[in-house]
């Protein structure tokens, strides 16, 4: 006897099929009937107070474990705060399928109770989106959607469900076979292509692997690492892609661009062939693409094609997946003899590693450089912690200053530079690797929008820890406003004393500590990491003049890099 | 310069949505688009031309758009190019004879006649519809409609066999 669900049954039994274990979300009028069946079902739900937050807790899961994550919220309003998680996911191509409640389809655009067009919003801000019309799409919308946004180059994936369609039986049937035509993402790169990859590798005298977070999606590490070493070639890191190479090997510069040191940003400046791997060569790598690396010639390899010769024309063209394709590289190159000598190139490289370093002073007597509490923090937990980060100078410091030996362990927002993503981003790490320390480091502005959901971590008991970088400012606008705007600071001043996060911590369930000299900053990190029953909030009162040096101005050439103010104040050009 | 592309997508709901939002979002200008059903009732053509250099972009664009299955950018003359126009001229009872004898040399069928004007269905290449247009604003075009172009790439061996006979 063929079994009878509701479409909200199918659903849930259809996310359980996917092998679903954890959901973030937030119900309502139009998902209403989707959350009765959670209630008998294995999945664990965790629930978010604002549908950002679910969105970006699915995408911190989703980070951390390399699985999709799963949000679902409901119609309009939840639809719309959702968005924002949506393009953020797409931009960092995180795997996620979000599921959005929508009006009956009956009462499809009569501008019903909490009717968005969701669908037509989210078109943009998705790898793709759907809107079902019947119970009995659902297991196959539901099986599409997780094909769609785990393979190829992964994204958000989208389903709007009408409420009817919730209510309405079908006939429970296992999903069909995946039926999209013009869906066939590459895998492996042309060989005619590998081969001229590593022919223009032979040849170069300065080659520098430029790899970003595209490594990380295909879980390339190892591959990576292999190939490099047998290149012997040196390597940037992205924004995206820290830790997908230890920071500790030689061959690894760190991370160029805007923010990056000087030897990474430079090192591709210099470099006669960038060997790019899952990487876009966005402006904030590039500065003026006019002056980026003049001399190098380019291997792009990358799932996406679109991405090749986008930004930057790709001499030797690869599409492909980063773990096929470093395996194809591998055995061209071992087939060949030829290992050209690169001492010279990396002993100019770490030349300029030990003449320009980053830098920071740290006095005794405070304020708190915020690099400190980093370094402190990296030092206590020997580096084992995931750390999430938010966006703008405390993003910059942690990826600067924080020493990353694996993959997965490092989570922000790249490309969209979403303030508020660390806490719920923390929250869906720490549910997806209960066993690791999940450390949020966060800045007092990026707090301030997202912080209420270390109400879900007390909560739901997922104990999170939070380092809140407090300068009191709107950080990083604040820099530009003092190195651009002669120091006319326009609406990126933040309170001092309000809120008293170390009492919001307290209110939300969790330890609220609050830090103000250099001297308590280790016993803090130490008192945090010994309270695992609950979530824990350090704010730290940093210095409110501490900029992120180097820095490239936007629109620059990186040829251009200032080491610190002094040296930006110095260059007139750049002011 | 003006490109011209086929794109073969699927025929599903809000497809023609997905090309326009992304050609929207991408900053591609479409100078003009049509969509209808092809012999394949699954299936939907959609005729775009558009100004502009970033060509390949343009089709590793749509290629990304999950409901597309097939991307062609036709070369100059490679394809059957066709618009259809209806263009209602001024046209008193003095000049109906001229301008309708030049319409028949220009292939236009006179569609509808007024007291004081003519409509013409003009069908053909692109560049047949202009020259008639200009003839026509001598008198005065009073309305204009005019279809996106549609076009289907030419037979490779009728053009070949064509070229031998030739």
């Amino acid at each position: 006897m063929p079994e009878q669900l509701t479409g909200a049954q199918a659903l849930i039994r259809s996310l359980e099929y996917e092998g679903v274990e954890v959901v973030f979300g937030m119900p309502g009028g139009a998902i209403l009937k989707a959350y009765d069946p959670i209630l008998e079902s294995p999945i664990r739900h965790v629930l978010a107070r604002h549908e950002q937050g679910a969105g970006h807790m699915a995408s911190g899961y989703a980070h951390a474990t390399g699985r999709v994550g799963v949000a679902i919220v409901t119609s309009g309003p939840a639809a719309t705060n959702l968005l924002t998680a949506l393009q953020d996911a797409y931009m960092d191509s995180v795997p996620m399928v979000a599921i959005t409640g929508q009006v009956a389809t009956t009462s499809i655009g009569n501008d019903a109770f909490q009717e968005a067009h969701t669908w037509g919003m989210s078109m943009p801000a998705t790898k793709h989106n759907s809107l079902i019309t019947s119970a009995e799409e659902i297991p196959d919308a539901v099986r599409e959607a997780f094909h769609l946004a785990s393979t190829g180059r992964k994204g958000p994936v989208l389903i709007d469900v009408p409420k009817d369609v919730l209510v309405d039986t079908m006939t429970w049937h296992r999903p069909g076979e995946i039926n999209l035509p013009g869906y066939k993402p590459a895998v492996k790169g042309h060989p005619r292509q590998v081969k001229a990859a590593v022919d223009l590798i032979e040849q170069s005298e300065r080659p520098v692997l430029y790899v970003g977070g595209g490594v990380v999606a295909a879980s390339a590490g190892d591959e990576l690492k292999e190939f490099a070493e047998l290149i012997n070639v040196p390597m940037v890191t992205t924004l995206m892609a820290r830790g997908v190479f230890p920071d500790s090997h030689p061959l690894n510069l760190g991370m160029p661009g805007m923010h990056g040191n000087y030897t990474a940003t430079i090192a591709m400046q210099r470099s006669d062939l960038l060997i790019t791997i899952g990487a876009r060569f966005d402006d904030r790598i590039t500065g003026d693409l006019k002056h980026f690396a003049t001399g190098a010639k380019v291997i792009h390899v990358d799932i996406d094609p679109a991405e090749i010769s986008k930004n930057r024309f790709a001499d030797v063209p690869i599409v492909g997946d980063a773990k096929t394709v470093l395996g194809q590289l591998i055995m061209e190159t071992e087939r060949r003899d030829a290992r050209p000598d690169r001492d010279a190139w990396l002993a100019t490289l770490h030349d300029w590693q030990t003449t320009y370093p980053l830098e920071y002073d740290q006095d005794p007597k405070g304020p708190i450089q915020q690099q400190y509490v980093i370094e402190e923090l990296h030092r206590l937990t020997g580096g084992d912690a995931t750390i999430v980060a938010g966006v703008g100078q405390h993003q910059m410091w942690a990826s600067q200053f924080w020493g990353f030996e694996e993959p997965r362990r490092w989570i922000n927002s790249g490309g969209l530079g979403t303030m508020g993503y660390a806490i719920p981003a923390a929250v869906g790490a720490k549910v997806g690797t209960p066993d690791e320390v999940v450390f949020a480091i966060d800045g007092d502005g990026c707090f301030q929008m997202t912080g209420t959901e270390l109400i879900t971590a007390s909560v739901e008991n997922i104990p999170i820890k939070v380092a809140l970088l407090n300068n009191a400012s709107l950080g990083m606008v604040k820099q530009w406003q003092t190195l651009f705007y002669d120091g006319r600071l326009s609406q990126t001043e933040l309170s001092p004393t309000v809120p008293n996060f170390a009492l919001f911590a307290e209110a939300c369930g969790a330890v609220g500590i609050r830090v103000d000299q250099p001297d308590q900053v280790a016993s803090a990190l130490e008192q945090a990491l010994a309270i695992n029953d609950r979530p824990v909030l350090i704010e730290f009162i940093c210095d409110p003049e501490a900029m992120v040096f180097p820095m490239v101005p936007a629109g620059g050439s990186n040829d251009d890099i200032a080491l610190s103010r002094e040296d930006f104040m110095s260059r007139e050009d750049l002011t | 310069m003006k490109h011209v592309i086929a794109v073969l997508v699927e025929n599903k709901p809000g497809v023609l949505a997905r090309v326009s939002t992304m050609f929207a979002r991408r900053g591609f200008n479409i100078h003009s688009l049509t969509v209808g059903p092809t012999e394949d009732p699954g299936m939907s053509r959609m005729t775009v031309v558009v100004d502009g250099p970033e060509m390949e972009q343009i089709v590793k664009q749509l290629y990304k758009l999950v409901h597309t299955v097939k991307v062609t950018e036709f070369e100059p003359g490679t394809a059957i190019e066709r618009e259809i126009m209806l263009v209602r001229v001024n046209a008193s009872p003095k000049l109906r004879g001229e301008i309708l004898d030049a319409a028949r040399v220009c292939d236009a069928k006179a569609v509808d006649v007024g007291v004081t004007t003519i409509t013409f269905e003009v069908t053909g290449p692109p560049d047949r519809l202009a020259d008639f247009l200009q003839l026509m604003s001598t008198y005065g075009v009073t309305s204009l409609a005019k279809s996106g172009r549609i076009a289907l790439a030419r037979d490779q061996k009728t053009a070949k066999s064509q070229s031998k006979s030739a």
